[in-house]
């Protein structure tokens, strides 16, 4: 094991994966000093230009780039510096990325990773900080991640790179610091699992990206006063674990799905309406949905801590499900 | 003009001929088979513009890679997708290049280099200069072809494509395949500037405008170009002037045009110019050879996809995605 911050280990993740493929390649804006956070840092002296694109402010381009690189028989990474400017490429990635196999009957694959660093980021408004994810699940023929920990995000990454489906790879970009063990060797973490953060049989969470690690600070708060809390963090959001959520709540009776993003029509509502539909004899109480109000993310201090979901609203939407 | 000397010339002729007719003949048969309901949805014919992808396909190698437009078949067939696969695709056949899900808009064969129709306008851009990156990341020394309609070049794409392009000295041949009409609008009336080639010059493109409708004339600007893309790398711009002889989609009748103009287009018809050629060089018995060659090829490929079978509705779930698939 040794400890690294998120954007250590992706960086990592990235490096590890061109070394061991060839056909591996990069591109997004500033790539050549490291992209705007530094998680493609060094790169560019051990890959050269050609694998470490650094582009235009183009992002129709550069998603047109990835699509275009797969169809010509590479894996592109293909970097979007903030998720929010994948809107200025969305016909790219809904329109093409994501249909392209199909609609050739299969005669194409698409296996590109489009990373967004995602989320809110103190005083970066309502252009920089919005969470879409619940956009992309929506949309066959794509696969969306969105992990928290340092070895998630490698993990994944590494995962996400091999997969042969086009995926949306959501990085936590409010916790890049955040540091954490990173297991030796070839780590790659297997899609499509939620991991177990903390087990419990009272009331279950579920949550992903920076909210995982929002969610764990109320959820060790809580389990101080002696509410018993399972905690998951999805990391892959399509396709996810219903396996393991299903689980849970047959366990707890509870359910709680925790967001950054909207909450109206965010995933939260996907997941509480597959529950009610499964497992719904289980639940001892309605499901219930943490998230932001139906509003651009506003800049103004104050009106940004009314506006996110703190580890306070986690912890008191937990207390209150709990209550007899 | 008397008896064409060379070998080489008369072949390539002819060869360049044979497409066009291969195009125009499949496109009519497509045109009576949607009209008597064999083929779902419409269609948007290359009539009158089959020079154009003749042209400058002549100037590919099969490794060669072209992406193309909702205007497409002309491109796949010059390209080398297949004439049966293409026509079953047309009529939502499991035997069609995409199985039945694509349609004419997305007909694709990567076997042919061919990357796929697009839905949407200026979509194939940034696709084909995408591809010709991947090819530079494999090594590989083929050139990327991109045909495109007068109408997207008012679209983002076009900048964006063209500047990467350049920025990247990327071997990438544009051709804007200009028809005169977006949709059911001049496309002049609402372009400003000196035109699509004067728009790539700015960006230090090397640029042609061509007579799209002489298919040797294409034929030579393509050559000459994707020659240079291979020495030197590129990327390098052909404006090719044609004109689409039927409305944009199957059911226009093109009540929009100038009707002088449009009489005046119908003697300039590609297939017309160079069958006019060719009897003047003493081929016309080769010109009757290949119309009987290509109209048995497409009676073959309508009887084809007619005794082809429709897909099974469940393949609907298949290769929409492996890791979360739909159930
Ligand atoms: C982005 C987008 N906008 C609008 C359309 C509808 N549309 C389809 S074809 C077309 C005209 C395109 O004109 P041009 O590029 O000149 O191609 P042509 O049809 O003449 O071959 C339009 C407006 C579309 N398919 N995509
Ligand atoms: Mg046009």
């Amino acid at each position: 094991m040794t400890t690294q911050t998120v954007l250590e280990a992706v960086r990592d993740g990235l490096a590890e994966e061109m070394r061991r493929d060839a056909t591996v390649w990069a591109v997004g804006e500033d790539l050549h000093i490291g992209g705007l956070y530094g998680q493609y840092r060094g790169l560019i002296s051990e890959f050269g230009p050609d694998r470490i694109v650094a582009s235009p402010i183009s992002e129709a381009m550069i998603v047109s780039a990835g699509l275009g690189g797969a169809l010509a028989g590479t894996r592109p990474v293909v970097e979007m510096r903030i998720a929010d400017f994948a809107l200025s490429a969305i016909d790219e990635l809904v329109n093409q990325i994501a249909k392209a196999r199909f609609m050739f009957g299969g005669q194409a694959r698409v296996p590109v990773v489009v990373r967004l660093p995602q989320g809110m980021v103190t005083g970066s408004a309502a252009q920089h900080s919005q969470s879409l994810e619940s956009w992309y699940v929506h949309v066959p023929g794509l696969v969306v991640l969105a992990p928290s920990t340092a070895a998630d995000c490698k993990g994944l990454l590494k995962s996400a790179i091999r997969c042969e489906d086009p995926v949306i790879f959501i990085e936590p970009r409010a916790i890049w610091q955040n540091t954490g063990e990173i297991p030796e060797g070839d780590h790659c973490v297997p899609i499509g699992e939620a991991r177990l953060v903390r087990k419990g049989g009272d009331v279950t969470v579920v949550t992903w990206s920076t909210m995982a690690s929002v969610a764990h600070k109320a959820v060790e708060a809580c389990v101080e006063t002696g509410t018993d809390v399972e905690l998951l963090d999805l990391r892959s959001l399509w396709p996810w674990d219903t396996g393991a959520v299903f689980a849970s709540v047959k366990k707890t009776g509870r359910l709680l799905v925790v967001h950054e993003a909207v909450q109206v029509c965010g995933l939260g509502a996907e997941i509480v309406a597959t529950v009610v539909e499964n497992v719904h004899g289980d639940l001892c109480r309605p499901p219930r949905r943490l998230g932001a109000p139906r509003a651009p993310v506003p800049f103004s201090p104050p009106l940004e801590a009314a506006y996110r979901v703190s580890q306070q609203n986690i912890e008191q939407a937990i207390r209150e499900m709990v209550a007899p | 003009m008397t008896d064409i000397d060379n070998n080489n010339e008369r072949k390539r002729a002819l060869a360049l001929h044979r497409t066009m007719l291969s195009i125009r003949r499949f496109e009519e048969a497509a045109e009576i088979a949607q009209r008597d309901g064999e083929i779902p949805g419409t269609l948007h014919l290359s009539i009158g513009q089959e020079a154009v992808a003749a042209g400058v396909c002549s100037a590919l190698e099969p490794a060669d890679l072209i992406t193309s437009t909702h205007r497409g078949h002309g491109h796949s067939i010059a390209k080398g997708a297949s004439l049966s696969a293409m026509m079953a695709e047309l009529f939502g056949r499991v035997t069609g290049t995409c199985k039945g899900k694509g349609g004419s808009m997305h007909i694709a064969d990567f076997s042919a280099g061919m990357l796929g129709a697009n839905g949407v306008v200026g979509g194939g851009l940034g696709i084909a200069v995408g591809a010709a990156q991947g090819l530079r990341v494999r090594g590989s020394e083929a050139v990327t072809a991109c045909f495109f309609g007068d109408g997207a070049v008012n679209r983002g794409p076009f900048l964006e494509s063209l500047n990467w392009a350049a920025t990247f000295r990327l071997p990438v041949l544009f051709v804007c395949e200009d028809n005169g009409y977006a949709a059911f609008t001049e496309t002049a009336r609402l372009t400003a500037g000196a035109g699509p080639a004067a728009r790539a010059e700015s960006l230090g493109i090397q640029s042609m405008v061509v007579d799209g409708n002489d298919v040797l004339a294409v034929a030579d600007a393509a050559a000459a170009m994707v020659e240079r893309l291979r020495r030197e790398g590129g990327p390098a711009f052909i404006h090719a002037q044609t004109y689409r002889l039927r409305g944009h989609t199957i059911a226009d009748q093109g009540a929009y045009r100038d009707a002088e103009r449009h009489s005046r287009q119908e003697l300039r018809d590609p297939i017309l110019l160079m069958r006019q050629r060719l009897t003047d060089w003493n081929l016309s018995q080769d010109v009757q050879r290949l119309q009987v060659e290509v109209e048995t090829e497409i009676a073959a490929a309508l009887v084809a996809a007619r005794e082809a079978v429709f897909p099974e509705p469940a393949s609907i779930y298949a290769e929409v995605q492996d890791i979360g698939a739909p159930a």
